[in-house]
């Protein structure tokens, strides 16, 4: 109940697309996952707003509570909004010997927000993660499915902002 | 000829049929290996690992819920490493146990609690680690107390194995694992129907019925109130169990003395509030079946199943039964008819029901089933709420001696007896609508082929008088659904189907006792059925006071008067995307 | 370095099956189609390939197995949910050779009856799966998937599923849960996934590594069984990251000594520190000090040491980071990663990081200790799954190396964990 449905419109355009993700999937609900990964690729804040999830419950055979029950267990789904870009922080330990704190310390100054937090702008979070297999790249991060790494100074940082800009 | 197993426990040989489980074989050398997920009619969890125990040759413990035995198997329960690992793995679900055991509904009855004494945890050990959490209680059926929740993953078996529903589910991961509703919203925008089966399977109290004890208590204190109560079908079969009689011990005449000596002014029958439904329905039947109409009939007696009708299937809420539950027409009679004969307001009747039910608090509240501002129906309790108010009281319930249900409402037929066993209502209704169609008394009465609880569809087709009727008896909603499926694709034939959405109908019910199990159930039916057997009368229509009640207010069956009284209307009940979703199309 | 399962690397065009074909592509699969199916399992047996993901089970044995289960509708999944921490070596196969992964995977169907392969692929991988795609669709467009492939008769297909962040998904009965469209926690075993997994069908189950090794021991084998020891045949891919100066993807012979992996492959240790632990096989390896630097990297010299291969990795740290805030690092990791469902896991993990984060505080109680070992040792016996089974091995390897750190030997009391 931490969320009013209204806030999110579902608009026209986004059932349409909604639509074609499910149909992509041929409306198999064994393939819920690759389902909502699409579909919180659709919506700027990378998360399934809760109305969302009750379209696809209505459209699939699957029940709300199974779609429930996916959003909140696989880490790579959310059900609060994100920023357009969310900033994975690798908190595993290859990236934390390789001074990941330095790394998650400077985002946090540069972008005026603490992990699990949002931009006045609505552009990134920050996010800590466990490892993402890139620790021939540590410190690394990874953002909608790119890694940039090693950050390991401030300039490198603020030039892999920039890229987002 | 099964294949046997031998195996040895703790040293003792044991034989069992190929496929047993540990837990099982152990139970047959009397020893009750510890657990809390294991429920002897659900699928196998194996999540709670209380059940650990050693195996020669094995590395790690196995769960003896879940392992099967094998021929020359060597089990132990008792060594060191078994006894730690058990109580260690009791000791970390109590540091995640909100431990307020003194104010718990479910405190001298809780599976947990009885593992502690049994492992002799006397104070917290490990550092406590449960965080307070919001209590769910939307409606006026079932309570959530997250708080008390151990995580076994039982009331989501009986939520999705039972009923097809999945309102409950888990979600999260970790130490942040939960159990509730998508959302955590409240039940009644979910896809739950109130059947109550999950708080029947919980070990604890963390599903529980809305306690409605104290509301009774003081209306039974009140000096301005005719308390009066009446007991369901299935109540006389469940209510012994909790006191040291067999299971499904028949304790009518006690159960009527406990009452008496609670202080209700009068104890009366829903038995005969069914006889009531069943002549309604019956009649209803008939007529709709001559003009074929709307087809196949739904009994509408159960208020679980008349929920998933209204939630899941809306579109179909017209071929359910017109006729009230028989709670609901007892109550209405009492509030029309008894209070007029014994001079009151019907505010100033206090009707309580004894049900076996925790939909039956959300049926009482509905908006169709009050005249004036005045709900016909005051307070349900279920069996185990009667059970605590028993016991709160200090009866000896075991040791009572038989009373009587008082005139006139609690005279009533052995048809109204067997509406608590799933098939009961469509035999009651048999007996009643084949006299009619025949014209005539028939002899043969008991249609042994919609008894039983091996099936979830049973089906019959009956000739009377020339004329072939199909009929189907369904428990449980998962059933339910195939059935409303077929009758959506005009696939379905049947003319007649009565719907129970608990196993075994309301001897089943999730307002039982929590010790209840199939086995239990099918003892129960049995007991319902010997209570048939010896009745005077065995057809609903046949009961003398209901032929006066007819004669004497209500003018005749299916008469406008009976219409007012005993027929409800059902309405479709959104879930909350339900409503968002139409709500943003606009 | 051996150059075997990465031969292919670098030779050809990632998105162009004419550019694998030229380099010799599918030449295993046709010669694969022509032998009789035992003789594939038995060749994976002679070169003594065990589970790559970290279970080692001999895979020439389960594809045996799998193939004589007689309920019918066999399946293929290859795990691509490489979660375990510092492991990315099939992150390197699926980028540089996706053709021969393929390729593999039809193998693996025709070898074991299956009627078609699923490859299940880490979230955290997305941006490998174009070229999944991609390698699929070509295939299928050549003849190498769908109906009567090459003309042999057999009929097979591969789907591509995605997880979206769940360590715990790389346990086989979690990883079909999260295919079957429900959140990807384990269920029991039995039964087994070979006689009902995916969707209760017959499933063989192999990561990406043990599986692309096939094409290239059906090619030719001897290179192959010319490596390694007597009991650790072959080569291995492993991958080595922390604190050291080259970190990265590396195939070695078996035998190959920890030193020469960490300092001539790897580079040796960031500005010349010295080392305090070394954990191998990801997080739910066991760790060790600078005392195994010249431990052949085998399975029996492993064994020998209470140490596992597991997922292949080597995680190098340093001086600067202590023991204790290693162990509270991983306790972290699993204290997020269990699935949650089952007691000791859920709640042992919660209740060993107290005691861990006591000990760093230097609060803690001899009772504290004793406690904490306890339930290191009952989650391990009685935990639901393999991630509740093996979530302790780093504290219980360290309890024997660093004893110390844990008060467990008088004269180390009070020096810095």
């Amino acid at each position: 109940m931490f969320e009013d449905v209204s806030n999110f419109k579902l608009t026209k355009e986004l059932t349409a697309k909604l639509d074609a993700v499910l149909n992509a999937h041929g409306n198999d609900s064994t393939q819920i996952v690759d389902i909502l990964l699409d579909a919180q690729d659709l919506i700027e804040q990378h998360y399934i707003p809760k109305i969302v999830a009750g379209y696809i419950a209505e459209h699939l055979p699957t029940k709300l509570s199974v779609i429930y029950d996916c959003i909140t267990f696989y880490d790579k789904l959310s059900d609060r909004p994100r920023g357009k870009y969310p900033i994975e922080v690798c908190n595993s330990i290859a990236c934390r010997v390789n001074d990941s704190d330095f790394l998650l310390q400077t985002l946090t100054k540069l972008l005026n927000i603490k992990p699990g937090e949002i931009t006045y702008d609505g552009r990134f979070t920050i996010e800590l993660t466990d490892c993402f297999g890139a620790c021939d790249r540590a410190p690394a991060v990874r953002i909608n499915k790119v890694v940039y790494g090693p950050l390991r100074s401030e300039e490198e940082i603020k030039k892999m902002l920039e890229k987002m800009l | 000829m099964e294949e046997m197993i031998n195996l040895t426990i703790n040293n003792l040989p044991v034989t069992v049929k190929k496929g047993t489980k540990i837990m099982e074989a152990a139970r047959k050398l009397h020893i009750d290996i510890p657990h809390l997920c294991y429920h002897p009619d659900q699928a196998i969890k194996a999540r709670c690992r209380l059940c650990s125990v050693e195996v020669v040759g094995k590395k790690r413990l196995l769960a003896a819920c879940a392992t099967e035995c094998w021929e020359g198997m060597q089990v132990y329960t008792d060594t060191k490493i078994v006894r730690d690992t058990q109580k260690g793995i009791l000791q970390l679900i109590m540091a995640d146990h909100e431990e307020n055991c003194l104010t718990c509904p479910r405190n001298g009855n809780c599976d947990l609690q009885d593992l502690c004494s049994r492992f002799n945890i006397l104070r917290p050990h490990l550092p406590h680690v449960s965080k307070p959490l919001p209590k769910l209680c939307d409606n006026p059926s079932l309570v959530s107390d997250p708080e008390k929740c151990v995580k076994c993953g039982r009331c989501i078996r009986a939520c999705k194995d039972i009923q097809g529903i999945e309102a409950l589910g888990f979600s999260q991961r970790s130490i942040n694992l939960s159990v509730g509703t998508a959302y955590k919203d409240g039940f009644l925008k979910t896809d739950c129907i109130l059947c109550g089966q999950c708080t029947v399977v919980c070990p604890v109290g963390a599903l529980v019925e809305k306690d409605d004890t104290d509301k009774v208590m003081q209306a039974l204190l009140d000096p301005e109130k005719v308390v009066i109560v009446q007991t369901a079908p299935s109540i006389r079969v469940t209510l012994g169990d909790a006191f040291g009689l067999p299971d499904a011990s028949i304790v009518t005449g006690k159960m009527v003395t406990a009452l008496k000596m609670m202080g209700f002014n009068k104890v009366f029958d829903t038995n005969y509030g069914a006889d009531m439904t069943i002549t309604e329905e019956a009649h209803e039947f008939v007529e709709r079946f001559k003009k074929k109409d709307c087809l196949p009939m739904f009994t509408s007696c159960c208020p679980g199943w008349v929920n998933f009708v209204e939630k899941h299937y809306p579109d179909l809420k017209e071929h359910l039964s017109s006729a009230k539950s028989p709670m609901s027409m007892f109550s209405a009679i009492l509030k029309s008819e008894y209070a007029q004969r014994i001079g009151k307001k019907p505010s100033e009747i206090y009707s309580v029901a004894i049900m076996p039910c925790i939909a039956k608090k959300y049926e009482r509240q509905r908006p169709q089933l009050q005249r004036n501002g005045v709900y016909d129906t005051d307070a349900v309790l279920t069996t185990r709420e009667l059970i605590k108010m028993i016991k709160s009281i200090g009866i000896e319930f075991d040791k009572l001696p038989a009373g009587k249900f008082d005139d006139p409402m609690g005279d009533s037929t052995g048809a109204g007896a067997i509406f608590g066993a799933t098939g009961g209502v469509m035999e009651a209704a048999l007996r009643t609508a084949d006299d009619w169609l025949a014209q005539k008394p028939l002899s043969e009465i008991e249609y042994k082929t919609v008894r039983g609880m091996d099936n979830g569809i049973k089906e019959a087709t009956l000739e009377i008088a020339g004329q072939t009727i199909k009929i189907a008896v369904v428990q449980t909603l998962k059933y339910a659904r195939i059935v409303l499926d077929k009758v959506r694709s005009g696939q379905c034939d049947y003319d007649f189907v009565e719907v129970m959405a608990c196993p075994g109908g309301c001897i089943g019910g999730g307002g039982q006792p929590v010790t209840s199990t199939r086995h239990t159930e099918k003892e129960r039916i049995n007991s319902l059925y010997a209570i048939d057997r010896t009745s005077k009368f065995r057809k609903s229509h046949e009961n003398p006071y209901l032929i006066e009640l007819y004669k004497n207010y209500l003018d005749d069956i299916g008469s406008k008067k009976a219409h007012e009284l005993l027929h409800t209307s059902f309405e479709k009940q959104p879930r909350w995307y339900d409503e968002a979703l139409k709500k943003q199309e606009k | 370095m051996a150059h075997f399962i990465t031969r292919n690397f670098g030779k050809y065009d990632v998105f162009s099956i004419d550019s694998y074909l030229s380099i010799g592509g599918f030449s295993s699969l046709k010669k694969a189609l022509k032998m009789d199916k035992e003789d594939i399992a038995s060749l994976i047996t002679k070169a003594g390939v065990k589970g790559r993901g970290g279970a080692e089970y001999p895979m020439g044995r389960k594809w045996s197995q799998a193939r004589q289960v007689t309920r019918p509708h066999h399946c293929v999944v290859c795990n691509a949910d490489e979660g375990e921490t510092c492991t990315f070596k099939d992150r390197e196969l699926i980028t540089q050779d996706p053709f021969n992964l393929i390729e593999a995977i039809i193998i693996a169907g025709w070898a074991v009856d299956a009627e078609d392969g699923y490859i299940y692929m880490r979230e955290e991988y997305a941006h490998l799966c174009p070229r999944l795609i991609n390698a699929i669709e070509q295939a299928r467009q050549r003849g190498f998937l769908g109906k009567n492939i090459l003309g042999s008769g057999f009929n097979y297909d591969i789907h591509l599923y995605s997880g979206a962040g769940a360590y715990v998904c790389g346990e086989g009965t979690a990883l079909i849960r999260s295919i079957e469209g429900k959140a990807g926690r384990p269920r029991m075993k039995p039964p087994f996934m070979k006689q009902s997994g995916l969707f209760t069908r017959p499933t063989c189950l192999n990561n990406v590594e043990s599986l692309s090794i096939v094409p290239h021991l059906l090619h030719d084998a001897a290179p192959y069984l010319a490596q390694g020891t007597e009991n650790s045949i072959g080569t291995k891919l492993i991958s080595v990251g922390g604190n050291v100066n080259k970190p990265g993807v590396f195939e070695i012979p078996f035998g190959t000594t920890i030193r020469q992996i960490i300092y001539d492959l790897a580079g040796g240790i960031q500005e010349n520190r010295s080392i305090r632990l070394i954990q191998f096989g990801g997080a739910s390896g066991k760790i060790a000090d600078d005392s195994v630097l010249d431990l052949p990297y085998t399975y029996e010299d492993f064994a020998a040491h209470n140490l596992i291969i597991g997922s292949g990795s080597i995680l190098v740290i340093d001086e600067r980071m202590s023991v204790i805030d290693f162990l509270r690092a991983t306790q972290d990791f699993f204290l997020h990663e269990s699935c949650g469902q089952c007691v000791p896991c859920r709640e042992g993990n919660r209740q060993i990081k107290f005691f861990l984060d006591k000990i760093k505080a230097g609060t803690q109680t001899q009772e504290d200790i004793e406690t904490m070992l306890t339930f290191a040792k009952v989650m391990p016996l009685s935990s639901l799954c393999g991630l509740g089974e093996t979530a302790q091995n780093a504290l219980q390897s360290a309890i024997k190396v660093f004893p110390e750190v844990f008060g467990l030997m008088p004269k180390a009391q009070g020096e810095q964990a």
